[in-house]
């Protein structure tokens, strides 16, 4: 192994681990305003990156038809509750959400021609598919439940994983796709290539990282996020609603989940399936920072990124036991150095 | 009253009775999970089906296995304690079949997989008296490659294959006939259908710089490698196996996989095969119809091979019917009889001529050497 392999094999690490690092942050602002481990969260990967290949190809995507039947689900229990609480002012919300927007996405969709847009819209269009469906999957399997003990959320996580992965092989196939690069050409620094699209992925997930501790920084939704994390009662007390920020953090799961998808879509093929995958890697970074650590948990996923980049180089066949095995000796750490707070029930 | 009811009696025993005299096969296969790809043609293909063979009705009942051993056994209890089917066609993937032979051979119901490995009809197993195949067996693929190699002038090759049963076979069977001929192999690597990134594999296969290289996946995932090694300037020639010859694999792949060569069953082109050649009626016989039923271009040839299993029944019911009635034991046995006995039978990846000894039955003409031109398969002269 000379320099040279070692610094492709770290430029490949990087660029997967920065993808792994952006669902570690997902799966940690899940868990820690909805104590939800979202096994899901690989699903959007999929999806993102499907919808996107399937409007490039100039089909209707099938997550579009989902869009559609969520919202009608979500809006007939949201106006069965709205009517029998006698809160009509949240009518034209639940409607205009649910049914218009989807709708109006829909006619969108059929009559402009997506195929012929220039990429930047087609993503765009992409995200605004795929990201809504976020929020109605935690409205429709999460919300009424939101009381529930971490385990009882986790079963219902796994039957959302699997419901979403059947539904994606019979709106995708169970062929892959591939989408084209951001940009053609590489980047030349002394006679080292890097990848154009390696260096879209890197600078994307930092812009996003700086994007989202901005947003918990300043803005006022994101002071609520993390007020509910760190006390859920407390917040309420203070007129938080934790079913407003329980959807918010999905959506942002969502979104995270998504663009993610969109940007590895160029550099490798994606099928119905390839979201646990990355998503169950991206867990391995959020259980580094301990599901509750955001700077951690984005270190511990670049850590499984380059982990993985010099297995397959070492032992190709050992790949995932590997990076799997890795769970082990951080778990252990954890908990010989972390006291164990009994949870409030 | 009494007299009524009796009629009805009588009528519904009748029913019954003709109800029996159906051709029941069970058809297990893995239309979802990771053989999905598969699976599905496969699952189309049974849709296509003669609904009668020599004037007898044929149920199919059609079961999923998701790629899953443990749904495959479940499924083939199923057909023989509530269905009581005359043959079982299954599964699509080996580790399925290989669970399904042993329920198979106790319920003495004849079996015919659509698994590729050779392992499954292995004449040293008492077990696969009951059991038949339709795709080629591994070696005869590996044969077919490791002779193009050497008549190239490869001398030397990295490997690079699924780390799961369907790489392993293929390593083990493609080590084997090229170490007999003199082939080096400088690299033997492996990697996960799902992995987003083969770059330290691939950078060890350029270290090893091979004259050749032989990509051992199916379906799309088999691109990921080829476009690897091309985007980091690998020049040699590439291999890849039949696992990838449906048209998904030529659309994620694109240019990337021109000149690749590949060993396939005959149907991948049978509108260049030449005239005289007795597969070539067959094989567009099923492309023609499985295409008038999914759009041009959608033939794979994993199709073609629950095509061929249902070409085998078609000419072996016949002879089992003179011996017993369907739904008895003695026509189970008559069936399989009948299928090890099959001589000349044209399908659409060759001809079949079983023995006790061999219950695959196909020769040389089941595979073909393409070449990847422009975007579509080329058969090589």
């Amino acid at each position: 192994m000379d320099f040279q392999i070692a610094l492709l094999l770290g430029q490949d690490g990087i660029t997967n681990g920065a993808i792994y690092a952006l669902l570690a942050l997902a799966l940690v602002l899940v868990f820690a305003v909805t104590r939800v481990i979202f096994i899901p969260q690989g699903e959007y990967v999929a999806f993102g990156a499907l919808t996107l290949a399937a409007l490039q190809a100039g089909k209707l995507p099938g997550t579009l038809w989902l869009l559609l039947g969520m919202g009608i689900a979500v809006a007939a229990i949201d106006l069965a509750l709205a009517v029998k609480r006698g809160t009509a002012r949240r009518i034209p919300g639940i409607v205009g959400w649910n049914i218009v927007y989807p709708a109006a996405l829909t006619a969108l969709l059929w009559l402009i021609k997506p195929a012929e847009l220039p990429l930047a819209a087609q993503v765009l269009l992409a995200l605004a598919v795929v990201v809504p469906l976020g929020p109605m999957v935690y409205r429709l399997a999460y919300q009424p439940l939101a009381e529930a003990s971490v385990l009882v959320l986790l079963i219902v996580s796994v039957a959302v994983h699997l419901t979403l992965v059947g539904l994606g092989l019979l709106f995708f196939g169970a062929e892959g796709s591939r989408t084209p690069a951001f940009s053609e050409g590489n980047l030349e620094i002394a006679g080292f290539t890097i990848g154009g699209q390696t260096i879209w992925v890197v600078i994307a997930s930092l812009v996003l990282i700086v994007t989202l501790y901005q947003l918990f920084e300043r803005t006022l939704y994101g002071k609520a996020l993390r007020a509910t994390a760190i006390n859920r009662v407390g917040a309420r007390l203070m007129g938080i609603s934790t079913t407003m920020a329980g959807k918010l953090s999905f959506l942002l799961a969502a979104a995270i989940g998504a663009f993610s998808g969109i940007l590895i879509a160029p550099i490798t093929t994606i099928y119905y399936d390839t979201g646990f995958l990355i998503g169950l890697k991206g867990f391995v970074g959020a259980i580094i920072g301990g599901l509750a650590s955001y700077p951690v948990a984005a270190a511990g996923a670049v850590l499984v990124g380059l982990l993985e980049a010099f297995s397959s180089f070492y032992a190709s066949a050992f790949k995932e036991v590997i990076v799997f095995t890795l769970i082990i000796p951080v778990l252990l750490w954890r908990s010989l150095t972390t006291r164990h707070v009994e949870e409030e029930e | 009253m009494q007299k009524k009811s009796l009629a009805v009696g009588v009528v519904l025993a009748l029913a019954a009775l003709v109800a029996r005299a159906d051709i029941t096969v069970g058809v297990n296969v893995s239309a979802t999970g990771p053989a999905a790809s598969l699976g599905i043609p496969e699952k189309n293909t049974f849709a296509l089906m003669p609904t009668s063979i020599a004037g007898q009705k044929i149920n199919y009942i059609i079961l999923d296995d998701a790629s899953d051993t443990t749904t495959a056994v479940k499924n083939t209890r199923k057909f023989i304690s509530e269905n009581k089917v005359d043959v079982i066609v299954g599964s699509t993937i080996t580790p399925n079949s290989l669970a399904m032979i042993d329920i198979a051979a106790e319920a003495e119901t004849p079996m015919i997989s659509m698994a590729a490995s050779a392992r499954i009809v292995d004449p040293a197993n008492p077990k696969v008296k009951w059991v038949f195949k339709t795709p080629q067996n591994d070696v005869q693929m590996s044969t077919a490659i490791v002779e193009h190699m050497t008549n190239a002038g490869v001398k030397t090759v990295a490997f690079i294959g699924f780390a799961d049963a369907y790489g392993e076979g293929w390593s083990q069977e493609f080590t084997k006939i090229a170490e007999a001929r003199k082939l080096k192999i400088v690299a033997n690597e492996r990697y996960n259908r799902a992995d987003t990134s083969v770059t330290g594999q691939v950078l060890k296969i350029l270290s090893a710089k091979p004259d050749a290289v032989l990509i051992a996946g199916s379906g799309t995932p088999a691109a990921l490698p080829q476009k690897t090694l091309k985007e980091k300037g690998y020049t040699g020639k590439f291999y890849q196996t039949h696992g990838v010859a449906n048209m998904d694999f030529m659309r994620v792949c694109g240019k990337d996989c021109e000149g690749t060569f590949l060993p396939a069953g005959p149907v991948l082109v049978a509108g260049q095969l030449p005239d005289g050649n007795p597969i070539k009626k067959v094989a567009l016989a099923y492309v023609a119809k499985y295409e008038a039923a999914h759009g041009k271009g959608s033939t794979s040839t994993f199709g073609a091979h629950a095509w061929d299993a249902g070409l085998l029944l078609a000419n072996a019911v016949p002879v089992a019917l003179k011996k017993a009635k369907p739904g008895s034991k003695e026509f189970r046995a008559a069936l399989r009889d009948a299928l090890e006995g099959l001589k000349d039978v044209t399908v659409s990846h060759g001809i079949v001529n079983m023995s006790a000894q061999d219950h695959l039955g196909f020769d040389q003409r089941a595979r073909v050497m393409v070449v990847i031109e422009n975007g579509v398969w080329k058969l090589l002269k």
